[in-house]
């Protein structure tokens, strides 16, 4: 993208004022000012009102699952999403092409049938669950349901972010270090992994953005135990469905907030990276 | 003879071999990682999509057709096609203009634009909901008004339909955005100066040049138009054979134990995405060939 000077340039082509009027209405009806309706309603809150919404103890702990168990979430997927990546990109095995256009799936399976097919293979009677089962893990109905939903989530943003990048890496980068003497273990962790680092940070911040927000894949799985295993969004929907407006809207912003800060740190690491891409 | 031949090939092949050799791993750090990745793939990929197709059919093809058959699951397969039709439309009409106003012309705060078009797709989905009911519920902005005029929004179809354009929303738009930016301007200015008019040359030179990335931005748009879940669910009021979409209608069945008839209908919603993931695969293709 370019930061030149913003001219405008008298161009040939027609329909400027038109089309740039018709995006920043259709822009504003749609998103702006029902997001800004947001800002309005927590604005009708005094601060000591707003704190109390959001320090009390059910929130806070709603925030800390929803966060945390993101995290964690996110986490997994970074070091799982990088093992895929790495043998999607350099080996071959049975079945590769599949398994690469499964890696979206999450994107494309609705997120509630997503929950009730991880609830059933989860719960303790399912395949996986009864398999836990004796080892004293339970998943379903308790946090480490969250958490796997959570992953289901998440998959594909690091494997998709990381992988264009590492097909374009180029082979002499590694043949140097090699004819430099490094060894393999060196050629990676000092050549590839700074090349690939700012996509894996990249996939990592979209997949825990993704996880916070996350409803339809969790509630089923989670077993929705107030401070145990419930999450934020589900409380929002619990305070509406009680009428709570405020409270809803004081949570609401705390989220929302949230996943703005992790845009303009996904914004930076895209610029990171591009800049990295154009020195190397 | 046999020999020199074997030589001069070992010879060729060495150089090949050897870089190979350099960028690769042993044997045993290479079926590792490969081991752990299809676990990881089969247990988080493979079997939840092969759980929806075993439950759905888990009492026969009988119960799974009558469980389709329902009158509740016809209107909610409707109520689904119909909101992902609008909401689709909506957003391919704005997509086009958008991407025309920002990929053909240059003006101050264009990356500012980007990033809000970008925007829905970093709140959750119960917040896409939460802020129409601030605006057109009960106690919300308009509410007051709307009941004066006995216009409803909230738990209706006007209200399903801009909770899913809201999550929706970025995902035409930024399918065409850097494809048209990369395209330029030069075939537009052409059309122009040769006399054809603007909407001609939207048409016959613009339309053309982006119709993979536009059918991409649309297949997308649809999966999740169609499968939204979280935003839908605040706004819809679940009502039955009414206000239920499919997923919300999956829901139902699914806290009511009827599991079969739940996963039935969600093997729509995973055929669906089957279908989608195959379809991007073709366009995938067909953008890479261009």
């Amino acid at each position: 993208m370019k930061y030149g000077m913003p001219t405008l340039r008298p161009s040939v082509i027609p329909g400027f004022g038109i089309t740039l009027g018709l995006t920043l209405t259709w822009l504003a009806l749609i998103v702006l000012i029902p997001l800004s309706g947001l800002f309005i309603k927590t604005a009708e809150l005094s601060f000591d009102q707003f704190w109390a919404i959001v320090s009390s103890r059910r929130t806070l702990n709603a925030l800390k699952i929803s966060f945390g168990l993101s995290l964690a979430a996110a986490v997994i997927n970074l070091v799982f999403g990088a093992l895929v990546v790495w043998a999607l990109v350099r080996y071959e095995f049975p079945f590769k092409r599949l398994f690469d256009a499964l890696i979206d799936i999450p994107f494309a399976l609705p997120t509630a049938v997503a929950g009730i097919s991880l609830t059933t293979l989860f719960a303790e009677n399912g395949l996986l669950g009864a398999a836990l089962a004796p080892l004293g893990i339970k998943v379903a109905f308790t946090p480490l349901g969250i958490l796997v939903a959570l992953v289901f989530i998440g998959l594909p943003f690091v494997v998709r972010t990381v992988q264009p990048v590492l097909l374009d890496l180029e082979a002499e980068l590694e043949e140097a270090a090699a004819t430099l003497g490094a060894s393999r273990l060196q050629t990676i962790t000092r050549v590839i992994l700074p090349s690939i680092l700012p996509a894996l940070l990249t996939g990592f911040a979209l997949a825990f953005a993704r996880a916070v927000g996350e409803y339809g894949s969790v509630i089923f799985i989670a077993g929705n135990l107030p401070n145990v295993s419930e999450i934020a969004p589900l409380l929002i929907i619990i305070r509406l469905e009680e009428f709570k407006y405020a409270d809803a809207t004081a949570i609401a912003m705390v989220m929302l907030i949230a996943s703005f800060a992790i845009l303009f740190a996904v914004n930076r690491l895209q610029r990171w990276s591009e800049q990295r891409s154009r020195d190397a | 003879m046999s020999v020199s031949v074997g030589t001069l090939v070992s010879h060729r092949k060495k150089p090949a071999d050897a870089a190979r050799a350099v960028r690769s791993e042993p044997a045993l750090v290479r079926w590792t990682v490969v081991a752990i990745a299809i676990l990881f793939l089969f247990v988080f990929l493979v079997l939840p999509l092969a759980t929806v197709f075993q439950q759905a059919f888990s009492r026969g093809l009988g119960a799974y057709l009558a469980a389709l058959a329902q009158p509740d699951a016809l209107a909610a397969i409707q109520l689904t096609l119909m909101v992902a039709a609008i909401s689709v439309a909506l957003n391919l009409v704005f997509g086009l203009i958008a991407a025309w106003a920002i990929a053909k012309f240059d003006f101050p705060g264009k990356s500012v634009l980007i990033t809000l078009i970008d925007l829905p797709f970093s709140v959750s989905p119960v917040i896409s909901g939460l802020v129409f009911i601030l605006l057109f519920g009960a106690q919300g902005f308009f509410g007051r008004w709307m009941q004066d005029h006995d216009i409803q929004i909230i738990f209706a179809l006007p209200g399903i339909v801009l909770a899913t354009v809201l999550v929706t929303f970025p995902f035409v738009a930024r399918e065409l955005i850097p494809l048209m930016q990369e395209q330029g301007t030069q075939e537009e200015e052409a059309a122009i100066s040769l006399g054809a008019s603007g909407l001609q040359t939207f048409f016959r030179v613009t339309l053309p040049n982006v119709k993979w990335a536009l059918l991409y931005g649309v297949l997308l748009c649809n999966a999740r138009a169609m499968g939204e879940f979280g935003a839908v669910s605040v706004v819809s009021g679940h009502v039955r054979g009414e206000t239920n979409t499919m997923p919300l209608h999956v829901e139902i069945l699914y806290n009511e134990y009827q599991f079969a008839a739940a996963f039935a209908v969600a093997s729509l919603l995973a055929l669906l995405a089957l279908v989608t993931l195959v379809l991007k695969a073709v366009l995938e293709r067909r953008l890479d060939a261009e």
